[in-house]
């Protein structure tokens, strides 16, 4: 057992944990995208960086050491976390009305965190497809926002992987195993829908049950359950 | 004093926002009360008559005319507000933005099933707005002060909005105003 | 496919190889055809999304056809400031198609690549692994025409350059340019002096020397080796590794390169000594595939090597240690010069960077404690060892000891790789090099910083000018903005597009950039641009995003006037959207006049 501090406040980390995870356990909210429960941390969305001794860092990624200085919500480090956002926002075409993940879409819940009312990057209204073609699942690449959690978690049983990252630079997407994507179980299609933070991966014929305005994110931020235990 | 004055309009939108605006229900008796209306589909006014204090728009850009309607309420307008998606990033007409606006033409002017052989021509009279090459949000076009999101945005966050704007006081808008749905 | 199938069978069924595999089937089919890569998958037990992931990651692997012979045509700015433009015109008329196109009979296809380490030779091009240098559009016809005739690429080089290009086994048009040579780097090395030294004492001594001689990194950051050589092996593991970086893509920098053609033993003996120290038996060199020409070479010497009993077992009658040195080739990938993208890369998958800590001294190749060092930092280590650190200590400054390799390009008489002691101005390696009238200097390749005339009195050396000795000379005639915006467009098609500011925010920045270059830039969008610059640095995962900024915060900061000059003072805010141009398609569609003469109504 070591302690930091986040923003002043004294924290018990257990050894080996992340910054994210210490702060969780702490009752501190720190806002992550790409991290996900169980799967390894990637740190590539870059919404969770917080400031140790003046260097910015991953907090999913980054174990937490005995004496580290966390800053957590300084405002010029809440607005690179929101320009983050917005980068994610002006990248795709995210058109929430039309998404039916939208309430449930954690993208969308930040930037409501966040009260992001229009991004300051102008629009980038890339081309992109709509691959529908897998039995099970359409891919929605135009909402992508390359947070690995699909490739990280959908693999078949001898590992390999059925989502994984195509090209580089701008023109990365992530891309999928047309021959393993077409025997994907109910149960991965569902879960691969379900681990996707934004609209992207969606499972077939099935319904959306929850109209909008009754959905997780649309009466309460996210990262609720985290504040109120500050405030218990 | 006089009351401030406001201004609307819908470019590239459906009209939608502007029914979220009739849908502060008995609180637009207590608005007519609190401003004046100028150019406006709303009392059909068709060109500025005077100073505006707050333009209000719907929709995005998606021909000279929407650019030349934005850029005369720019003009206008002391503080200028994007009303709803369309207006804030393009919202649904920006749908065909990955599409190049020759095969948006022809197939709506040309190959469409439901275009009669005759009717075969992409409108060029010289009247008409000319189609940009894609749908732009309104800050991209003029400088914009206020982004009230929303598909459309609830009669909430308008009214909290258009009374504090007019009020002069800070915007208070709730959790559970900022929508992008 | 008989023989494809040979191709892929003869490497062992481990992903590891599957680098190694496409290559192979690249160099035969000339790209990775369909059934090529289910075989590839099958062979190693990946899904074909993996293998196709990782083809797609290297610019020269491809899915597709690039043809039959295939021009990479350097895009770096040096090769545009000597005629690239035209050379590339020139390829496209006589090939009959577009860059980035294939001929439609398959026999020539055009690409442009990220700088391919001949910056003193531009403009280069590598035509089916064999470089062309200082190309004309003359030169262009005829090696067209060649082409066309089926004549081998390999046959149209008929003058060698100087050194070892000559040799039987290289047979290259390149130049070494060795315009200075120090006594470090290029000094006299008698062959296997610094391995019989090294094994002659405890490899703690070997740690102890390099430490106390205070040597740093010679690629750029600058890290104490010995401390790193120190982590490594005090790290618990039943395997260690060496692993060479010798992937030099910073734009500007070619200094390694001439390293490896004309001292490629001292290199690897200073691999062996660094093996010898941290207590590894296997190393490894990562070429860049832009190098490719030199591998047989390198292999060579290698062998050469082994038959003096240099490598292999029972080094030099030691008794007990083992080394050998495997070469890894790259593919065409500037990220892979991070060192933990290197190691993904050198374990045959996609070159993104691991998320540190642990670093490789802790975890690194296949897992193993692993260091990774820089070519010229190895060969300076070896000399370390045979000549004392002070004798190392007596050249160079208080904190940067010894001599640097600069590599220089540019607006210069001399341009070539000079070795000169630590400490010196850049006003003096200006007056070394032949460049009278310098406007800027690009230190350290676009990742590093761009000098303008009030700072040509700093030094180089650790202390002031930290650099891995990529030096571009800008005369006073050039246009800054189109050198920045070369080395954003770089710095965009090289990130790996892992993380959000890197992938999203280059290209963000870039469109600023060209909004002021194209007279519509207002003060808002300066301070825009810096704001931007400043957050992707900060928060991007590794250093080639967070240095990719810096073409625009360096001369955002250092020639603050060119941009105050191109953008419009006397407004606050100019909208991105243009009118005309967003008008114009639909007008010409329906034969109308585009809206013209206005850009802003602000």
């Amino acid at each position: 057992m070591s302690e930091i501090t986040i923003d002043g406040k004294v924290c018990k980390a257990r050894a080996g944990l992340t910054i994210a995870e210490v702060a969780k356990a702490n009752g501190i909210y720190i806002p992550t995208l790409c991290n996900y429960r169980g799967l390894k941390p990637v740190g590539s969305c870059r919404v969770c960086t917080v400031r140790v001794g003046g260097r910015y860092m991953a907090a999913c990624t980054q174990i937490a050491v005995e004496g580290m200085v966390v800053e957590n919500t300084a405002p010029d480090l809440e607005d690179m976390r929101r320009s983050i956002l917005e980068m994610l926002f002006v990248e795709g075409n995210h058109m929430c009305p039309t998404c039916e993940k939208s309430g449930n879409c954690e993208l969308q819940a930040l930037a409501y965190r966040y009260q992001i009312m229009a991004p300051r990057f102008p629009f980038q209204f890339p081309v992109r497809q709509v691959d529908a073609s897998a039995p099970k699942i359409v891919l929605e690449h135009n909402r992508c926002i390359q947070c690995q959690r699909c490739v990280r978690s959908i693999q078949t049983e001898d590992g390999r992987r059925i989502f994984v990252p195509q090209n580089r630079s701008r023109r990365r997407k992530i891309g999928v195993d047309p021959r393993l994507v077409s025997e994907l179980t109910d149960e991965m299609a569902l879960k691969a829908m379900d681990v996707c933070p934004v609209g992207s991966i969606l499972r077939k014929e099935v319904g959306f049950a929850v109209p909008i305005g009754q959905r997780k994110f649309d009466k309460k931020p996210i990262g609720t359950e985290i504040d109120e235990e500050i405030t218990r | 004093m006089s009351k401030p004055v406001i201004a609307t309009a819908s470019l590239a939108g459906c009209f939608g926002c502007h029914m979220s605006i009739l849908d502060i229900d008995e609180r637009i008796l207590k608005l007519i009360e609190l401003v004046e209306f100028n150019k406006s589909p709303i009392d059909d006014i068709k060109t500025f008559t005077k100073p505006v204090d707050l333009g209000i728009i719907e929709g995005g850009c998606c021909n000279s005319e929407n650019v030349e309607v934005l850029r005369s309420f720019r003009k206008n307008c002391r503080i200028l507000v994007s009303l709803g998606e369309c207006a804030i990033m393009g919202g649904l007409p920006a749908m065909r933005n990955g599409i190049p606006v020759k095969e948006c033409l022809e197939e709506a002017y040309l190959n469409s099933l439901s275009v009669a052989p005759e009717d075969k021509i992409i409108p060029n009279d010289e009247e008409l707005p000319i189609v940009l090459d894609k749908v732009y949000p309104c800050h991209e076009v003029v400088k914009v002060d206020y982004f009230l999101p929303g598909c459309p945005p609830s009669a909430d966050i308008i009214w909290e909005a258009l009374t504090a704007i007019v009020e002069g006081r800070p915007l208070n808008l709730t959790y559970d105003m900022i929508k992008f749905d | 496919m008989a023989q494809e199938k040979d191709i892929i069978l003869r490497h062992p069924k481990d992903p590891s190889a599957l680098l190694d595999i496409i290559r192979d089937v690249q160099d035969h089919f000339g790209h990775v055809p369909e059934e090529a890569v289910a075989r590839v998958a099958a062979h190693l037990k990946l899904s074909e999304a993996e293998v196709r992931g990782a083809v797609t990651f290297y610019h020269f692997f491809s899915l597709t056809p690039r043809g039959a012979s295939t021009v990479y045509l350097n895009d770096s700015i040096t090769s545009r400031m000597k005629g690239r433009t035209a050379v590339a015109k020139a390829f496209e008329e006589e090939a009959g198609c577009r860059f980035g196109e294939v001929t439609a009979d398959g026999l020539i296809g055009l690409f442009s690549t990220s700088c391919i380490g001949m910056s003193d030779q531009e403009p280069s091009a590598i035509i089916n692994g064999v470089v062309f240098t200082r190309l004309t559009p003359l030169k262009v016809k005829h090696l067209v025409k060649a082409i066309k005739t089926g004549k081998p690429v390999r046959d149209m080089v008929t003058a060698w350059g100087d050194g070892a290009n000559q040799s039987d086994l290289v047979r290259s048009m390149v130049s070494n340019n060795i315009r200075k040579k120090g006594p470090v780097i290029f000094g006299p090395f008698e062959s296997g002096s610094a391995i019989k030294n090294a094994v002659a004492r405890k490899p703690e001594d070997i740690i102890a020397e390099v430490k106390k001689s205070k040597l740093l990194g010679r690629g750029g950051a600058g890290f104490p080796t010995g401390l790193k050589w120190e982590f490594c092996r005090k790290e618990k593991s039943d395997m260690r590794y060496v692993l060479c970086n010798a992937d030099e893509g910073e734009p500007g920098t070619f200094k390694d390169r001439v390293i490896l053609t004309e001292m490629p033993q001292l290199l690897f003996e200073g691999m062996a000594v660094a093996g010898y120290a941290i207590g590894a038996r296997e190393g490894l060199l990562y070429l860049r595939s832009e190098y490719a020409y030199l591998r047989n070479h390198l292999e060579a010497v290698l062998e050469g090597m082994r038959r003096e009993n240099l490598l292999g077992n029972n080094i030099a009658g030691s008794g007990d240690f083992s080394f050998d040195i495997t070469i890894a080739l790259g593919a065409g990938a500037y990220v892979c010069g991070e060192e933990s993208a290197l190691l993904e890369s050198a374990e045959g998958r996609r070159g993104e960077p691991r998320n540190r800590p642990p670093f490789p001294v802790q975890t690194g190749y296949r897992n193993r404690p692993t260091t990774v060092n820089n070519v010229e930092t190895l060969c300076t280590a070896a000399k370390i060892i045979l000549h004392g650190a002070a004798w190392f200590q007596s050249m160079g400054t208080a904190r940067s000891s010894g001599t640097k390799l600069f590599s220089v390009s540019g607006d210069c008489e001399r341009p070539g790789v000079y070795e000169l002691e630590f400490g010196l101005t850049v006003q003096e390696l200006l007056d070394i090099v032949g460049a009278k009238d310098a406007y800027a200097v690009q230190v350290g390749g676009p990742s590093g910083t761009c000098l303008s005339r009030q700072d040509f009195r700093r030094r180089f050396a650790f202390e002031d000018l930290s650099t891995g000795g990529s030096v571009m000379i800008f005369g006073p005639w050039r246009n800054m903005f189109e050198i920045v915006a070369n080395f954003m467009d770089f710095f965009i098609e090289e990130s790996c597009g892992w993380c959000t500011p890197c992938r999203v925010g280059n290209t963000l920045l870039k469109g600023k950039l060209e909004k002021i270059m194209a007279g519509r830039g207002s003060a808002q969008d300066l301070r825009d641009l810096e704001a931007w610059g400043k957050n992707i640095r900060a928060l991007s995962r590794c250093g080639l995003g967070q240095t990719s900024p810096n073409p625009i915060l360096s001369t955002l900061q250092n020639f603050r006037e060119l941009y105050e000059e191109a953008i419009d003072r006397h407004k606050e805010f100019v909208p991105d959207f243009d009118l005309g141009e967003a008008s114009l398609e639909a007008a010409r569609l329906t034969h109308r006049q585009p809206i013209m003469g206005e850009t802003s109504h602000e």
